[in-house]
């Protein structure tokens, strides 16, 4: 199948990245996972292969080193159809704001490498006239909180940049979309108790984020519906109850 | 992070660290600063096999399949994959498992460990005869291929060998080929004990599937009349026209969202479904098209049946009998059970063959399984079963046990002292222990 339609994941070692992987293969779609662990994109690739029988191309990319993002998409055996940002990295809290190298780790994997690289696919795709750009944000990036604030900056920073490209390439023929996923169950938030009725599995995630990407409509979107007004609420919070509350 | 860790049948419930890698490599890692841990699977078995004594190793997230060879018929799976995933992946190619338990929900490790056992036990031999080799991570950190022909001592200890040997890692299964997701499947009823055995043996002479169901409800009079359930998988041609060959996945209908209450499962609640069941299978003797997981895993229908129990727990008394004193056995222990009052949802009758590991449950024999909630009255019951099993050269399931004594244990299980041997070989004495191998003085 030459003329399938293709797909980059990029943090194809995670679990999003991996059940997103799988519901684009199950789709008849050609998949690479692109990672800095080669070895877990393998292991995601070969499992792939089994379940849905056609196996993703696996490429290494690490998401800080921006200066080789030109080289890695022009190096790329064609430009994909869509691209699908996974990469995170949820860092802690209280060990950030009193480690600045720490800080900046988070807000380089989060914010300075996602949208560094979906900028070197976004001009590529623009003089092409098609593509579609995911990125997957956060809840925690509508408003910066005293318990996450330096990851949910770096993904504000990442909304707002998804939001702008997205103004910029509306009219070019490049649908770019934000995904929140809010809490997902995965490596990342294994340590953590999560609320039930707020939390989706990766799948979940990876069926919203396939659909969203079929639908071609540019906009920002929380996978569970149920976040909508939570974080509405958190946002039009005044700054002067805000600063009461514990959250 | 310590957390309270039960079996399926809620009983006996421990404290146990629980640990989560999601590589080879941080299991690895992890397990090189553990002692007295045991690798978990599912938490499907009955009682306290899958909790560690100190730690207990999660193996869920190594749930990756890593290779499938179409012309032989291998699929190699990382440990933590479940049997329904190997199902759902398979099937539809025209792929099944060779020997598949009551239930899809539990994982490939597990299977192994316990070397589980099908309704076509007594022609095809448990989980393990259908393995081909497995990757296990040894007490002292090596990672070894262990199979026939490389590590043959450690893999025969590992079939069935309740994770004592180390954490199954990857397993390469092989698979036999089907025409269809369906069972054809024949019910006969029958009207005491001896036509129940009559009929399951008939049934065994003829059939791939096989299994006898017994009503034991309290006071019915002639003990053992049952069902007994044939079954084969149906070829392509003898599905009606239009029917799709593998059947469309279906969403779970029922679930148990709570623990019920205590007494609600009584003698006369199980009477009345009993009799039910009964009647429903004399009416339809002929044969029938079944979904396989219909067939297979007709309580998987049921989310958290487990619950049925109330907060209590039950327990699953699954013993073997070998020939010939099996169907007096069974007998025997089906008076006592019906003179005890008490009133057990399930008892299922089948005859077992060989089993392929040391400490492999199957042996030649009728197996009998009985579930019961937990009160003292059942474990004084239990308790005197125990002494009918050990005196007519009998064992109990591990995968099942949460209670017996290790007497009982050491009589039924003559591979025991070279299992042991291997233990102490490896290193693994002292280091790899569960609430199981503990209670049961495993050295």
């Amino acid at each position: 199948m030459t003329n399938a339609s293709r797909v980059l994941i990029v943090g194809g070692a995670s679990d999003i990245g991996r059940a997103t992987a799988k519901v684009y293969a199950d789709r008849g779609w050609n998949v690479m996972l692109a990672g800095r662990n080669v070895a877990e994109c393998e292991r995601n690739a070969d499992d792939i292969a089994v379940r849905a029988g056609r196996r993703p191309d696996v490429t290494g990319l690490d998401i800080l080193q921006t200066d080789r993002f030109a080289a890695f998409v022009d190096g790329l055996p064609d430009l994909p159809d869509t691209v699908v940002c996974v990469v995170g990295l949820l860092g802690d809290q209280a060990r950030d704001q009193s480690d600045p190298a720490r800080a900046a780790l988070t807000m380089r994997s989060n914010f300075e490498g996602p949208a560094l690289l979906l900028d070197a696919f976004a001009s590529r795709m623009a003089s092409r006239g098609r593509g579609v750009i995911v990125g997957i944000s956060s809840v925690a990036g509508d408003r910066g909180r005293s318990s996450n604030y330096i990851y949910g900056s770096s993904k504000a920073g990442f909304s707002a940049f998804l939001s702008g490209l997205r103004h910029r390439l509306v009219r070019q023929g490049v649908c770019v979309i934000t995904v929140k996923p809010g809490f997902v169950r995965t490596k990342m938030t294994a340590h953590m108790t999560l609320p039930r009725r707020l939390t989706a599995e990766p799948e979940e995630v990876a069926k919203a984020i396939f659909l969203a990407d079929q639908a071609k409509r540019p906009r920002s979107l929380y996978v569970r519906s149920v976040w909508r007004p939570i974080m509405t609420i958190i946002r039009i919070l005044p700054e002067s109850l805000f600063l009461r509350t514990r959250l | 992070m310590t957390a309270d860790l039960a079996g399926w049948g809620r009983y006996p419930r421990h404290n146990s660290n629980l640990l989560a890698p999601h590589s080879v490599a941080a299991l690895c890692a992890m397990q090189a600063s553990l002692d007295n841990y045991v690798a978990r699977g599912a938490g499907r078995a009955y009682g306290d096999a899958g909790i560690g004594l100190g730690s207990t190793i999660a193996m869920r997230a190594l749930n990756r399949m890593r290779d499938f060879d179409p012309v032989n018929g291998l699929v190699t799976v990382e440990a933590g994959v479940s049997l329904e995933e190997v199902i759902d992946a398979l099937l539809p190619r025209g792929w099944f498992v060779p020997a598949v338990p009551g239930t899809r929900f539990v994982t490939v490790g597990g299977m192994v460990a316990a070397d589980v056992h099908g309704k076509n036990h007594h022609r095809t031999g448990g989980f393990g005869a259908h393995v081909a080799s497995l990757k296990l991570l040894a007490p002292r950190g090596e990672l070894l291929t262990c199979s026939r022909d490389e590590n043959c001592a450690l893999f025969d200890a590992t079939i069935g060998g309740m994770g004592l040997t180390g954490a199954i890692v990857e397993v390469t299964l092989r698979l036999i080929r089907v025409e269809t997701g369906w069972v054809r499947q024949r019910t006969v009823a029958t009207r005491d004990l001896e036509s129940t055995l009559a009929a399951l043996a008939k049934a065994e002479a003829e059939a791939t599937y096989s299994v006898a169901w017994i009503d034991i409800s309290p006071g019915r009079r002639p003990v053992g009349r049952g069902v007994v359930l044939l079954g084969e998988h149906a070829l392509a041609a003898e599905l009606p026209e239009g029917q799709p060959v593998v059947p469309p996945r279906r969403a779970r209908r029922l679930s148990i969202p709570v623990e019920l209450p205590e007494g609600l499962l009584n003698r006369w609640s199980v009477g009345a479904f009993n009799t039910l069941y009964h009647c429903k299978a004399a009416l339809r003797g002929e044969a029938d098209l079944v979904r396989w997981d219909s067939y297979f895993f007709p309580l998987d229908a049921i989310g958290n049946w487990n619950r049925m129990y109330g907060q209590s727990g039950f327990l699953q008394h699954q013993c073997v009998v070998p020939w010939p004193a099996g169907p007096e056995v069974v007998a025997e222990i089906l008076d006592r059970v019906a003179a005890a009052g008490c009133a057990p949802f399930l008892a299922v009758l089948k005859s077992l063959g060989a089993g392929a590991g040391d400490l492999s449950f199957p042996m030649p024999g009728l197996t009998l399984t009985i579930d019961l909630r937990v009160t003292p009255q059942v474990l004084c019951l239990l308790d005197e079963l125990d002494r009918i099993v050990v005196a007519a050269g009998g064992r109990l399931y591990l995968a099942k046990d949460a209670r017996q004594s290790p007497n009982t244990f050491r009589a039924g299980y003559p591979g025991l002292a070279d299992f042991e041997a291997l233990r102490r070989e490896i290193g693994a004495t002292g280091r790899l222990t569960s609430r199981l191998s503990e209670r049961l003085a495993i050295q």
